[in-house]
């Protein structure tokens, strides 16, 4: 059978799954449709927020980003993992124990303020939105090039099957499918994992083919060897990198703080039964994160290697059916500059080749490295399953920002819980149209944003909310104007050096060093001087608050989360 | 001991904790994966270098760990406590 009935196989079937769950665990409730009912066991839960978390980016873009990145890919590896050890040990179960829905209304309650509900909701909806976008690209990306349709096509079919679930379902329709989705994302990923270290290095798992010994004859370790292949075409070596350090600790540091910041990771914590389930359902999200991000580097180094040996210097004429197949879609191009029909690929702007499109590592390797038509199929069914369940999680954070954050707790306080339930549906339904808008129609400037969005994050909610749980004193005054500063100053650094915006700027002028990808790190320390500063100049939280602060520190009778 | 004072000493014990453990967590992934890299790399841990392995393997497991590591001292601290129920 072709690669193409395959992946119409494969992906019908999860496809039928996806929507026969979501119709089974459809929500009836406002406390169902926001959290579940907050009755989810910890290890579904954790499957559940692996599959919200590893979106499109990390299932099809991360490993290819590594794979050209080197060392220096690092950063995405312990700056997302590392990030959960910050939020399980820091907020989640102090989170879960407040026991509300949202980050707005832990916040708006906290803070005792309508103002600081309102600059979390923002806050909230522009980091969503923006992820969002990113994801429906990914989906009508593997729609394109798996199933020969239009992309356009494919980001409505993404839309449909995302309507459907999430505005049915809501969190509890969206938990068990991600579960699911979990399921079949990490089978994808691994087989053709396994496969290729199997081929490379003879040992079965990834993990251990990364720091093995190549079997070619050459008895290399496959990072030396890749090394070597490095400096022979004049690229930095693999194992060194090319940024400086500081750059490397203040982007890894955004992107953990920033992991501990998104609204919808932390929202998942809302979900379990008590404190106790927070705090072990954040392990287990971590294991099975984990298993993917461990496999990653594996993957980019294999995927660097075979590539390399496998284009370098061959004859044009000679190259594999995927390298044409990539080649009409745009994302790898050949320029024969010297006319020898060979193909010269080398660090030298000059006088090198081939360009491609780091994207494509994930979902070309099973082709590169020869795999079987089923496991092709299998890969494109994991990226829809990575890119689908993050956008059903992010969607429900928008529209229950709406429903609940917007119009019950400011517009209309005196709504019915059925006039609730019917706002949040349509708010996910307003959300979907707006994501499918951006899907079709991406700003340029789209997948720089999402790497920016942990900055947002991180220069925004992680300050105001540690300081909510482990600094009883500060106050209304602090948490706002250092949520302002972070994220203004943030902003400020991010269009001045990333969009050219108030005069623009060079790498050499950046401050400290620090690229605006690392700036979250900056001005996150900015956020918590000034909360700091100001909280310790004005008066005091009022009583009740304080209370509420010491009441979130003991684990013991957390209720369901509740409608207060 | 009053409900307060329990309640004081329950949230220091959690507060040296999570001292310790993000100390742990800040070593193996900055110190080890970032500040003392080029050192450990002339160490090598089957075919890779260490600080290399650190970046991109070793930090990652060592964070699963702290958080199981947590998780069973936490629950202890609960029972000590009395806040188990």
């Amino acid at each position: 059978m072709s690669v193409q009935t395959w992946t119409f196989i494969i992906v019908g079937i999860t496809f039928a799954l996806y929507i026969g769950i979501a119709i089974w665990a459809r929500a009836g409730s406002t406390s169902e449709f926001y959290v579940a009912g907050g009755g989810v066991p910890p290890i579904a839960n954790g499957m559940a927020t692996a599959a919200d978390w590893m979106s499109a980016a990390s299932f099809i873009s991360m490993a290819g980003l590594i794979s050209f990145m080197g060392y220096d890919g690092g950063v995405f590896l312990m700056g997302w993992t590392g990030g959960y050890v910050l939020l399980a040990l820091t907020l989640a179960p102090y989170l879960r124990k407040f026991g509300k829905f949202t980050v707005p209304d832990f916040i708006g309650d906290r803070y005792y303020s309508n103002v600081a509900r309102t600059v979390a909701v923002i806050c909230a909806l522009i980091v969503s939105f923006t992820y969002v976008a990113g994801q429906m690209r990914g989906v009508g990306l593997v729609f394109s090039r798996f199933l020969e349709v239009d992309i356009n096509t494919g980001v409505y079919i993404g839309m449909a099957i995302v309507f459907f679930y999430a505005v049915l379902g809501g969190m509890k329709g969206i938990t068990y499918t991600q579960v699911a989705q979990y399921c079949v994302l990490i089978f994808a990923f691994m087989v053709p994992a396994i496969f290729i270290s199997m081929n490379m290095t003879g040992n079965p798992i990834p993990q251990l083919g990364f720091i093995g010994t190549m079997t070619d004859g050459s008895n290399m370790a496959l990072l030396d060897k890749l090394d070597q292949l490095h400096r022979d075409l004049g690229f930095a070596e693999y194992t060194s990198g090319t940024k400086s350090m500081i750059d490397v600790f203040a982007i890894t540091f955004a992107l953990m703080v920033g992991t501990a910041g998104l609204p919808h990771v932390i929202v998942r914590f809302f979900t379990v039964p008590d404190v106790k389930g927070a705090r072990v359902s954040a392990g287990y999200a971590l294991v099975f994160i984990a298993i993917l991000y461990t496999t990653a580097p594996a993957i980019a180094a294999f995927a660097r290697t075979n590539l390399i040996e496998t284009v370098s210097n061959q004859p044009y004429a000679d190259m594999p059916e995927w390298f044409s197949k990539w080649e009409q879609t745009g994302l790898i191009v050949f320029d024969d500059k010297n006319n020898d029909g060979t193909i010269q690929y080398v660090a030298d702007a000059a006088t090198n080749e081939l360009k491609i499109d780091r994207d494509i590592m994930v979902l070309a390797n099973p082709e590169i490295a020869d795999l079987p038509a089923w496991v092709i199929a299998l890969v494109a069914a994991g990226g829809l399953a990575a890119a689908l369940s993050t956008a059903a999680g992010l969607l429900l954070v928008i529209s229950t920002s709406i429903a609940r954050d917007l119009i019950k707790m400011q517009i209309r306080p005196d709504i019915s819980e059925k006039g609730e339930l019917l706002s949040a549906r349509i708010g996910a339904v307003f959300a979907v149209m707006v994501a499918g808008y951006f899907g079709i129609h991406p700003p340029g400037f789209v997948a720089a944003v999402v790497a920016l969005a942990f900055g947002l994050a991180a220069a925004s909610f992680f300050p105001a909310i540690i300081l909510g749980i482990f600094d009883k004193r500060m106050n209304r005054q602090g948490a706002v104007s250092g949520m302002i500063v972070g994220i203004t100053l943030m902003l400020f650094y991010m269009i001045k050096f990333k969009f050219d915006g108030f005069g623009g700027g060079t790498p050499e002028q950046w401050w400290f060093g620090i690229s605006p990808e690392g700036f979250g790190t900056v001005a996150m320390f900015v956020n918590f001087i000034v909360s700091f500063a100001v909280s310790r100049m004005t008066t005091p939280p009022p009583q009740d608050v304080q209370d509420i602060v010491e009441d979130i520190r003991l684990p013991s009778g957390a209720g369901e989360a509740h409608v207060h | 001991m009053s409900n307060d004072n329990k309640a004081q000493k329950y949230w220091k014990e959690n507060l040296v904790y999570l001292g310790i453990l993000l100390a742990v967590w800040f070593l193996v992934s900055y110190v080890f994966g970032i500040f003392l890299v080029e050192p450990l790399n002339t160490v090598k841990i089957g075919g890779a270098k260490l600080g290399f392995w650190f970046a991109q393997q070793g930090s990652i497991y060592v964070f699963v760990i702290l958080i199981f590591v947590y998780v069973s001292l936490m629950n202890k601290l609960d029972k000590k406590y009395g806040y188990d129920n």
